[in-house]
């Protein structure tokens, strides 16, 4: 509709490269955390993880081994021959070398240096080197050699090994994805059966006072569940549950109703009506209506709750630090454990990185799959 | 017990324990309370039928009451008690007390500049990304891609800014992409262009469109003093006003800044470290987040226009700019008001993203944090109660005007 006057095509390219910068702005920042999580702790500290998506160029300072222990006669002359990568790590296939700082690039790999009066300096690609010379040249320190070499991308995916097999218990996030998982799928699952009822019930069900009720739901969907922190927790160790799953259960039930309720109600309000009418006429019970007719016909916005209380229970901080993790440390679920991450390790980005994308992975998941009943969940959820 | 059977024990007994109760004491009513049949059959079912809706709505009702309304009074209680006391009633000392502490002043001022810049920046965002995405071809991948921070946790948009914000040595290679960037700043054009010119731009907009909603609010009184339309409007309409004001002349004394600060090229920043600016940086996180929700919701709104209204402007000769804001803009304002509303309470409760990149260190403090901080590290339950029912008062208004929309709705 908006190229009638032929605004699209002398736009378009500007539209377009418009919205490849935004989603690259928006994309960017978790890919960077994806790439690290892949990438060594030295891989890490050493260059941005952007320089990890292409071949990198490392200059390196070796020395040869000691000559007055490895040199061997060979006619009048003495020889050192090895390899530079035997002590130490291997920066790649050396693409040019120097025997000078000031020089790092002066010969190819098989180039022989001449390095006057005879004394000779070869390196192949592979790290071999020949040095040979006379007594007096092949003796003391080792020739210095800087090499330097282009290695291809690397990825490895050990973080992730590490992290779910650590015997550290501070590292190991194979246990709080557990009880993450723990937490969550009650957390999810009870709110819904019991906001079902009840939007049933504000729904097609008449009865004095109902307007009232939905009115007071509306409300409660803004309150800050930092009011209840305090109080409910007092409860919870007053009547003996004190922290623990079962509180945290019924806190993210308790939190997730309001959502719950309004969602279903809103939804089920919009079912037709004769459905509901024909079977009272045939003698169905309300329990019979709910659960035969109201429940299926309702699937899509179940699921549209469902998804959001998952991932907010998945993602939850403050409920769990309140009401689930005690001095033990035995119950942490994986935001908790981030954040001590964060302040034990700050620096070890390859632990932080996968540890966070470990706990990111999950919600990511669910969201590219069930898209569809987010987006539906959200345009009836926002108060209109 | 293995947490794992025990929540496989909840679900199986939450579930069946629910269903169980009502379909039992569906029948229970049924057949023992108001049996349908004898002498007062028709009676009965009336009878029956008036209690199952609250057998329906019991459980809920119980939860609602109990996690989200009574912690609404008791917190309001403890805030005026004194938990060291016993929880002897001492009035508003713990209020007292709270407004005493620079730290409390610090996270109620950070909080406002919070509910100004987020909520704005997320919907216009937001508004710019559905507008956009809505012309082209791949628009649904960019759109998915844009909302994908949504399912990502608040700690784990915290790992991946504090990553962006890295920082090394000014020997070592950056490792975060913010500092890499700075880095290649240098005082010449380009730096000019980047860290003068845009922020200039910027300002001016913003300083522009503020003025423009000022202007908005304050004109009905400057035109017509007799036309009444709600005389309980003209303080919040002055108020909207004086603020627009204070806000234009924000940003043009920070266009000042901008050409007179000077820049420390070449070395790189701590960026949580940084005063002030680090709560920006903060927020940058949540608008990351929430700008895919502004997009979703604004774009189905923009989907809703009429095409009629569009069309005529575009025969009378409208260009793309002045069918977005003149024609769109307005169709849509009821659905801005809404994504602007529930993203300010997203706002008020943010706790996680400063917890976990800052814990208010730096002078980031934030309302929810600093909660927190006063219940669960000095274990002081009176001050903490009073912080909650501060951030309770910043939303009632919210709460107040939910409420009112839903009940118009309704009839």
């Amino acid at each position: 509709m908006d190229n009638i006057a032929g605004s699209k095509s002398s736009l378009g390219w500007l539209v377009n490269i418009s919205v490849v910068l935004l989603v690259a702005l928006w994309v960017f920042p978790t890919f960077g955390l994806l790439v690290s999580s892949f990438r060594t702790a030295d891989q890490i500290s050493g260059s941005g993880w952007w320089a990890a998506l292409f071949p990198s160029e490392q200059t390196e300072r070796y020395r040869v081994a000691d000559p007055d222990e490895n040199r061997i006669e060979r006619g009048d002359l003495f020889v050192v021959e090895g390899n530079l990568f035997e002590e130490g790590s291997a920066i790649g296939e050396i693409q040019s070398w120097g025997t000078s700082s000031r020089a790092v690039d002066a010969y190819q790999s098989g180039d022989v240096a001449d390095l006057g009066d005879g004394e000779t300096f070869t390196l192949d690609a592979a790290g071999n080197y020949v040095w040979s010379g006379n007594d007096e040249q092949i003796s003391g320190r080792g020739q210095r050699a800087f090499v330097t070499a282009v290695s291809p991308p690397e990825f490895t995916t050990d973080n992730y090994v590490n992290i779910m097999t650590s015997g550290d218990s501070n590292d190991n996030m194979a246990k709080a994805f557990l009880n993450t998982l723990t937490v969550t799928i009650p957390a999810t699952i009870i709110p819904i059966v019991v906001a079902a009822f009840a939007a049933y019930a504000l729904a097609w069900m008449d009865f004095p006072g109902r307007a009232i009720l939905i009115a007071c739901v509306v409300g409660l969907l803004v309150v800050p569940l930092q009011l209840a922190l305090i109080p409910l927790l007092k409860l919870h160790v007053g009547i003996g549950i004190g922290k623990g799953y079962l509180g945290v259960w019924l806190a993210h039930t308790g939190f997730g109703l309001p959502l719950a309720i309004y969602l279903l109600r809103n939804y089920m309000v919009g079912l037709p009506r004769d459905i509901i009418e024909n079977a009272k006429v045939d003698g169905a019970t309300d329990f019979q209506i709910f659960t035969k007719i109201i429940l299926p016909l309702s699937f899509p916005a179940l699921a549209s709750f469902a998804i959001f209380q998952f991932l907010w229970t998945w993602n939850d901080l403050l409920v769990a630090k309140v009401f689930l993790i005690d001095a033990t440390g035995q119950t942490t679920v994986m935001t908790d454990q981030i954040v001590n991450l964060l302040g034990t390790r700050g620096g070890n980005w390859e632990i932080l990185a996968t540890a966070a994308f470990v706990s990111i992975a999950v919600p990511l998941a669910v969201f590219f799959a069930m898209q569809k009943y987010l987006v539906r969940g959200l345009l009836a959820g926002s108060v209109k | 017990m293995n947490p794992a059977i025990l929540g496989l024990f909840t679900i199986v007994a939450g579930v069946g324990g629910c269903l169980l109760y009502f379909w039992g004491s569906n029948q229970f009513l049924d057949k023992v309370v108001f049996p349908a049949k004898g002498p007062k059959a028709g009676d009965n079912i009336n009878k029956a039928n008036m209690v199952r809706p609250w057998l329906f709505l019991f459980p809920a009702m119980f939860a609602l009451g109990l996690y989200l309304a009574y912690p609404v009074f008791e917190t309001l209680r403890l805030s005026l008690t004194d938990h060291d006391q016993g929880g002897a009633f001492v009035g508003l000392a713990n209020y007292n007390q709270m407004f005493g502490e620079p730290k409390f002043w610090e996270a109620l001022r950070n909080n406002l500049l919070w509910l100004i810049v987020v909520p704005a920046a997320s919907t216009a965002f937001g508004l710019l990304a559905a507008q956009l995405t809505d012309r082209i071809k791949w628009g649904s991948i960019a759109k998915s891609l844009i909302f994908m921070p949504m399912a990502i946790s608040f700690v784990g948009a915290g790992v991946i800014f504090k990553l962006v914000y890295e920082t090394r040595p000014a020997d070592q290679n950056q490792i975060g992409i913010l500092n890499a960037v700075w880095l290649q700043f240098d005082g010449g054009f380009g730096s000019f262009l980047m860290l003068q010119a845009l922020p200039t731009l910027i300002l001016l907009s913003f300083g522009a469109i503020v003025a423009y909603v000022g202007w908005i609010f304050v004109r009905p009184i400057a035109e017509s003093r007799q036309n009444g339309g709600g005389a309980g409007f003209v303080p919040l309409r002055l108020f909207v006003g004086a603020a627009a004001l204070y806000l234009v002349y924000l940003s043009i004394s920070s266009l000042i800044g901008v050409f007179t600060f000077d820049y420390p090229y070449g070395e790189p920043q701590t960026w949580l470290t940084i005063p002030f600016w680090n709560s920006f940086l903060l927020m940058v996180v949540l608008i990351w987040i929430q700008t895919g929700f502004a997009m979703v919701i604004l774009s189905a709104a923009l989907r809703g226009i009429p095409e009629e209204t569009i069309e005529a402007a575009i025969v009378d000769g409208a260009n793309p700019f002045q069918v977005f804001f003149k024609i769109k803009v307005p169709q849509i304002m009821g659905t801005i008001v809404v994504v602007w509303t529930t993203i300010t309470i997203t706002v008020l409760k943010v706790f996680d993203i400063v917890f976990a990149m800052t814990n208010g260190q730096w002078e980031t403090q934030v309302l929810a944090n600093y909660m927190f901080d006063k219940l669960f590290r000095a274990n002081d339950w009176g001050v903490g109660s009073a912080a909650a029912i501060v951030i309770m008062i910043m939303v009632s208004p919210i709460l107040v005007w939910n409420v009112y929309n839903a009940r118009k709705e309704m009839k």
